[in-house]
């Protein structure tokens, strides 16, 4: 077993729900100790005891691989006993309710649970009737947090902080819980966030979260220092919320041109799964500059972060 | 729980001394005394303040405020059908503890109630179990599928009072046409609910600030002015009677005074949700805060309140809509939307009352005689010879709201746990004395 010295760690919080309302001195304590995780996750020997005996639910009302597999490899590696359950939409609407589901698990006496769900909301309903710790692993359009922290540490550790930095955040906001999260998380930490989009996938007062919002790719892109792409579902392609995908490459799809009008040293993010050539060009997404791959490392250390700073919460008897 | 429906008093007469009678049909605002023989007001007056008829039942109100029962022009029951949810029974109880002696009842039910047969069951239900008077609203269009008229002639010689699409509107402008057209002819009330369906679809609230943190799918305000404005262009062509249900947004209300200034047969209403709450109180996904049309922004509601204190607003309307755990208790875009109010309706108006924005009279003045004018009903007022339909309010009296204690069926009350400043002390319809504050559970 691997020992890390305990630090102090400044998140007293029972769930992880959102990112709205927490403090750059809670994040950044969370993220320091992802730094920690981080180094371990490349050692030979990853494995810690911290959540030893502690049961963790991953409760998929929504498919995510990697998510899933990011949630069950952090709550492994500290030692927790973690199961996957995948609810599809189609056995929830054949009858037991959301409430039921967590009732039910609530009897299995975990100890904390992941959930992803398709609405927004629905994982605070759901932590108001249980008596573990729930994290958000995504809900709706809402927010995805550990997503919005990984992303955090990524750019803190290619730059060296987040404060000052310019993010510009590119695609479809709208739907996006992603870019929630994020929205939240860099003001927290002093970074200034646009967002780029067509003014259909743009929500209304989207602004008066703390964002300059831009629908012309080539000036919101202008000297920032990270382009964060989001997916854009190929279901809202064709029509409904921009005309063609073709199109939408051609205004808001990282190309070269586009990215150099951003700063020489910008590092390009995507939360994945990319869609190459919609919007992101394949080059983009492996240039040296991309930092893509090392979201996902991260994501694993900033999950055992969590989990580990909400286990220190729960009751040790 | 034992529930009798026999009165409690034979309606006999029945004196009120000391009271403080306020009337807005005709600006009586004064203190006196009112008799009560069988089911009308025998006599009213500044003379009657201390002196009872020999023989007569007295009720001493201690200077509260004596009125006429409220008429509460929108109520959803789920009868027939969904009686899980709300009965005739039940909902009238949850009246009269709220000083409401009408009900108008939408034909959101199962079956829709666009056929004469269901006006006639659900009038005999109501007769048979009802303790306030109950109307009904019919379906304009069969099954309020917005399609073909249902039987408007017929419909209303068998009781219905106006003819509504009930919770969505007509999308299509030929058939909202023809519907006032027809309506016309039989001097019938088209009330409608204006909300875009292809705008609205899908949204879970107001678009906006709020709704876009929640990561919530919004409509804009403008969806409701969008087929607000249509059916005022159609009112200007058919001249039909023509009843806005619940506007919502500073915009309508604009719409609403235009068309009131070209003398068009136009009125509207507004709930009691849309004149004391926003958008900001659903917080973190309170459902119960889900309303049709969704709450708005703040500057809305403070648009509606200044727009019933000036009168272009006709009525307040409790919008009862009562809803069971199971469909609330969901993730906020899948719950229903809908909130109970009856009970709450007089005391969340009353704020309006205590902020100084909105006077005692024109307040009871939306919810007693101009629904009794609009829908030609023979209350809303204290005069000799009107029905014995009343209401007796402590103006002051501060209490909590509580759920638990409310009489509707269903308690999705978006009050729940909020503080009221006055209250119903004794209700009446028709000359019997069907609520009592602090008195027996069921009278």
């Amino acid at each position: 077993m691997n020992m890390i010295e305990p630090s102090p760690v400044f998140f007293s919080r029972r769930h992880l729900l959102t990112c709205e309302g927490l403090s750059a001195v809670e994040i950044e304590s969370l993220l320091d100790l992802a730094d920690k995780a981080a180094d371990l996750n490349r050692q030979v020997n990853k494995k810690r005891d911290v959540l030893r005996g502690r049961t963790l639910i991953n409760l998929f009302f929504e498919a995510s691989t990697r998510t899933q597999a990011s949630f069950e490899l952090a709550g492994k590696r500290l030692g927790a006993d973690v199961m996957n359950m995948n609810v599809s939409t189609s056995s929830v609407q054949k009858g037991e309710s959301l409430i039921d589901t967590a009732m039910t698990l609530n009897a299995m006496r975990p100890d904390m649970i992941v959930v992803r769900h398709y609405a927004a909301g629905a994982v605070e309903l759901l932590s108001q009737k249980v008596d573990c710790s729930v994290i958000n692993a995504g809900d709706g359009a809402h927010e995805h947090p550990t997503q919005a922290l990984l992303d955090a540490l990524t750019i803190r550790r290619a730059k060296g902080r987040v404060g000052g930095l310019t993010v510009a955040i590119c695609g479809d906001i709208l739907h996006s819980r992603v870019a929630r999260s994020n929205i939240h998380v860099l003001n927290a930490l002093g970074a200034r966030v646009r967002l780029v989009a067509p003014s259909t996938l743009l929500p209304p007062g989207i602004d008066r979260l703390g964002a300059e919002v831009f629908t012309d790719m080539w000036k919101g892109l202008e000297d920032a220092d990270i382009v964060m792409m989001l997916r854009l579902q190929r279901e809202r392609m064709q029509g409904n919320y921009v005309p063609s995908t073709r199109e939408y490459y051609h205004f808001f799809g990282l190309d070269q041109e586009k990215l150099a009008l951003a700063k020489p040293d910008a590092l390009i993010m995507h939360p994945g799964p990319m869609n190459r050539g919609v919007e992101i060009a394949s080059a983009i997404a492996d240039h040296s500059r991309s930092v893509i791959r090392d979201q996902v490392e991260m994501g694993v250390a900033v999950r055992m972060a969590v989990l580990e700073a909400l286990a220190r919460k729960l009751p040790n008897h | 729980m034992k529930r009798s429906l026999q009165p409690t008093e034979a309606p006999g007469a029945t004196a009120f001394i000391n009271a403080r009678l306020v009337d807005p049909a005709s600006g009586r605002d004064e203190p006196g005394g009112l008799v009560v023989v069988g089911a009308e007001i025998a006599e009213l007056g500044p003379n009657l303040r201390r002196n009872a008829p020999q023989g007569a039942a007295v009720v001493d109100c201690d200077g509260h405020v004596l009125c006429p029962g409220l008429i509460d022009a929108q109520v959803y029951t789920g009868d027939p059908g969904q009686e899980h949810r709300e009965t005739l029974k039940t909902a009238s109880f949850a009246a009269a503890a709220g000083g409401v002696t009408t009900i108008v009842c939408m034909p959101d039910t199962e079956p829709v109630i666009d056929q004469v047969a269901l006006v006639d069951y659900v009038q005999r239900r109501a007769r048979e179990r009802a303790i306030v008077h109950v109307h009904i609203m019919a379906a304009v269009t069969r099954g309020l599928r917005g399609e073909e008229m249902a039987e408007i002639g017929l419909l209303q010689r068998a009781g219905a009072i106006a003819f509504t699409n009930g919770k969505s509107s007509i999308a299509s402008t030929r058939v909202m046409r023809n519907a006032l057209l027809y309506a016309r002819d039989f001097d019938a009330l088209l009330v409608h609910h204006t909300e875009d369906p292809y705008l609205s679809n899908g949204a879970a609230m107001n678009s906006g600030e709020p709704a876009t943190r929640l990561g919530l799918p919004g409509v804009h305000r403008f969806a409701e002015v969008i087929v607000l404005e249509r059916d005022v262009r159609l009112v200007e062509m058919t001249n039909a009677r023509y009843h806005a249900a619940t506007i919502s947004c500073r915009e309508s209300l604009d719409i609403i005074r235009r068309a009131k200034a070209k003398k068009l047969p136009v009125t509207c209403g507004v709930s009691i949700n849309h004149l004391t709450l926003n958008e900001n109180d659903i917080g973190p996904y309170r459902t119960f805060f889900k309303v049709r049309p969704p709450l708005r922004a703040e500057e809305d509601r403070a648009a509606m309140v200044s727009g019933l204190a000036a009168g272009d607003i006709d009525l307040i309307v409790s919008s009862h809509d009562p809803q069971d755990a199971d469909v609330k208790r969901r993730p906020f875009a899948e719950a229903a939307d809908g909130a109970v109010g009856l009970e709450t309706l007089l005391p969340a108006a009353l704020r309006l009352y205590h902020s100084g924005e909105v006077g005692l009279l024109p307040l009871l003045k939306a919810m007693t005689i101009n629904p009794a004018r609009l829908l030609g009903l023979d209350g809303g007022r204290l005069e000799k010879g009107a029905p014995a339909d009343l209401a007796l309010i402590d103006l002051n009296t501060p209490w909590v709201v509580d759920r638990d204690l409310m009489r509707a069926r269903s308690t999705n009350s978006p009050f729940d746990e909020q503080k009221m400043q006055g209250r119903v002390l004794r209700t009446m319809v028709a000359g019997r004395t069907v609520y009592q504050y602090g008195g027996p559970d069921r009278l």
